[in-house]
């Protein structure tokens, strides 16, 4: 049975891959990155054993979480901090929306963060009545468009500049301009505003270091650093997966992220927060709340195949080289996760039953293990997703044909005779192949039917033995 | 039973399960954990102090950061005049420390101390914030600030131009040389805030093409002096 995330999938997909508009714009939108990422890369002394000390790294804490996440934990309390544990997206969501409603805030200051968008927080906090508003450029243009972040890391790089001339001028009333600077400073007028007013402000991280209790936050921006620095308390949503062991790693996890996401050697502020100001610090929020997400990372870690699928930096790197992604771009899938690791884990977090077609969306290239910098497993994973999901729904028709199959291919006798019969039957097949009438139209949509071999193989292994 | 203790539960009943080691599959040729430092594998950075500056300032050149090797603080001062005249600035703000505080009174503009706790806004209002820093890498051509060593978190990223003075000693090669800086510094005492800023705030959020000073400072300036005597 597919589902109508599926058929929504579908419907999506075959529109857009025929759009070449579309496809230009990702492939001229790459072109830099690509070269850049390379260059870099070789920068390296070696990047191969960069991305195994990642892995390593990686495994080392997601495979003890429960140490090194009360670490981070004890280490935070130490200096003031606040710790939320959140089961599912809607504890996260109501503490979230408890906070502002205590403290009587008015506008909500948002830095860019997946898990975010993942638990639908602006939904929720918009519902409240509160004013939220995305700080990061891109993430701005997507929410002034009421619509989805297209890549996990940018979100707008589906629109020209035009749209987004055209999408300013009809919501903030800016005269229409094709400068890019021009348009990033309109943006940054209408921040300066909200950052001097929010009283909240909300942010994700991407790391989460456990030795010394600080979340690290990588950006470009700076509507990072002011989402976190200038209202009174900064409130930062993070999956209990981000966890590292040392402070030290950083060293090596800060550049590759950089590179696998943006090509760049490091991005341009990379900051750890540990607390609300301290005794003799001049500014800072006053009150520092660290919510701390489950909502079903808990179940990927249980299966031990996929467990690696937690070490994601999140950097975007397998959407970037992923010729599925490229083609029918990131709002096709419908998920929070774009690409291949949405792929992989939206299965986990949402349920296998309405997300496995996103695994068989996919050529197997396995162009996305070989970039990913922590090396998740992912063309493996979306092979073990297949497998789970065909145990899960054997369709009945499925089973007759795969019986039929067996049995066919069981008996010699009967099986020359079939394809005798196919053989005699093809031209005739020819003539409607790919029509209305075509009993084999679901395979005949998109393929060939290959051609029947005049004679077979027992038939032509016969004429020589004489 | 409490939230954390659930999660916790889950957590452990989870892991009872072990998981193979990364590099199972794409092999590896040796557990690049045991014993190695991520230095043996970032982009080499050269020995000697001469070759480091030259590398920070190739770094500053990509990144667009503005980088300056002068003798002493009186060619920062003559530089900083430069820059007023040339940007028209009318209000700096800075933090008190005996650098800043040797050369500002010289410059001839009103100065906000962020040791005074000014608001927001008054330290929006000025056209440069100048500051101090931990470190300088090498190897990234990035500025290691703190709350702590530089006058807050805002004074550093909300004016339109940030200028940081640093000495020479204070040039380290790489990141690793940068966290072992932190903890021998701060021990278990870490400021609220440490930031890596490399480069002019920047976005390419539109078509992938460069814009500097998205939210952040449009322009970068570093002064590197001597050390003192």
């Amino acid at each position: 049975m597919s589902s109508s995330f599926e058929n929504e999938f579908r419907a999506s997909a075959t529109k857009l891959t025929a759009d070449l508009r579309h496809r230009a714009l990702i492939r001229t939108s790459l072109k830099g990155y690509e070269k850049n990422r390379d260059e870099k890369r070789a920068g390296f002394q070696s990047w191969e054993l960069a991305r195994q000390a990642a892995a390593e790294a990686k495994w080392e804490a997601v495979n003890h979480l429960d140490k090194y996440l009360l670490e981070f934990v004890d280490n935070l309390n130490k200096r003031g901090s606040k710790v939320f544990w959140a089961s599912t997206a809607e504890d996260a969501r109501n503490y979230i929306l408890n906070l502002a409603r205590e403290k009587k805030a008015r506008t909500i200051v948002k830095s860019k963060t997946m898990t975010s968008e993942e638990i639908h927080l602006n939904a929720a906090l918009a519902g409240a009545g509160y004013e939220v508003v995305e700080s990061d450029l891109g993430e701005y243009i997507v929410q002034l468009r009421g619509e989805a972040p297209y890549h996990l890391v940018f979100p707008a790089m589906h629109l020209t500049r035009k749209e987004i001339s055209y999408l300013f001028h009809e919501k903030l009333g800016t005269p229409e301009t094709n400068n890019p600077e021009e348009l990033t400073m309109i943006a940054r007028r209408q921040m300066r505003m909200k950052y001097c007013q929010a009283d909240l402000g909300i942010s994700g991280a991407n790391f989460a270091v456990a030795e010394t209790g600080m979340i690290s936050i990588t950006e470009n921006e700076g509507n990072a650093r002011l989402t976190t620095s200038l209202p009174k308390i900064h409130v930062a949503l993070l999956g209990i997966e981000k966890v590292l062991p040392k402070l030290s790693d950083l060293a090596l996890f800060l550049p590759m992220l950089a590179i696998a996401g943006t090509g760049q050697q490091l991005t341009c502020y990379n900051s750890l927060m540990g607390g609300p100001r301290q005794p003799d610090e001049v500014d800072g929020p006053e009150e520092f709340h660290v919510v701390l997400l489950d909502n079903r990372r808990t179940q990927i870690l249980a299966d031990a195949e996929q467990r690696d699928a937690l070490h994601c930096i999140r950097c975007g790197a397998c959407l970037n080289v992923c010729p599925i992604f490229r083609n029918v771009g990131g709002q096709t899938y419908g998920t929070t996760y774009q690409g291949p690791i949405g792929s992989v884990i939206t299965p986990h977090l949402r349920g296998l039953e309405d997300w496995k077609h996103l695994s068989s969306a996919s050529s197997l290239c396995g162009a996305c293990s070989e970039i990913c910098p922590v090396k998740i497993e992912l063309h493996h994973h979306l092979l073990h997703n297949r497998r789970n999901a065909a145990k899960l729904d054997v369709g009945r028709l499925d089973r007759i044909a795969s019986g039929a199959f067996a049995f066919l291919v069981n008996h010699p006798k009967i099986f020359a005779m079939a394809a005798r019969l196919a053989r005699f039957l093809q031209p005739v097949h020819r003539t409607v192949s790919g029509s209305k009438i075509d009993p084999l139209l679901a395979w005949t949509r998109s393929r060939e039917v290959p051609v029947i071999a005049k004679k077979s193989f027992r038939q032509y292994w016969k004429s020589r033995q004489k | 039973m409490s939230q954390r203790e659930e999660i916790i539960g889950r957590i452990k009943e989870a892991l009872r399960f072990k998981a193979h080691r990364p590099g199972h599959v794409q092999a590896s040729s040796y557990g690049a954990r045991t014993g190695a430092t991520p230095r043996e594998w970032l982009p080499l950075v050269p020995g000697d102090h001469e070759g480091q500056v030259e590398a920070f300032a190739r770094n500053c050149r990509e990144l667009r950061t503005r980088f300056f090797r002068v003798g002493g603080l009186s060619d920062v001062k003559d530089n900083l005049l430069e820059l007023k005249n040339a940007e028209d600035w009318k209000l700096i703000a800075s933090h008190h420390a005996p650098m800043p505080d040797a050369i500002l009174p010289s410059i001839g503009l009103p100065v906000v101390f962020t040791d005074n706790r000014p608001t927001t806004q008054e330290i929006e209002r000025a056209d440069v914030g100048i500051t101090l820093c931990d470190a300088l890498v090498a190897q990234t051509g990035s500025i290691l600030l703190t709350a702590r060593s530089a006058g807050g978190r805002a004074l550093s990223v909300l004016p339109p131009h940030h200028v940081v003075i640093a000495r020479e000693s204070q040039l380290l090669p790489d990141l690793p040389a940068a966290f072992e800086l932190l903890q021998k510094t701060y021990g278990n005492d870490y400021p609220s805030l440490i930031t890596f800023i490399t480069g002019p705030s920047r976005t390419g959020d539109i078509e992938r093409i460069l814009v500097l000073g998205a939210h952040g400072p449009r322009s970068l300036t570093v002064f590197l002096l001597p050390d003192e005597k």
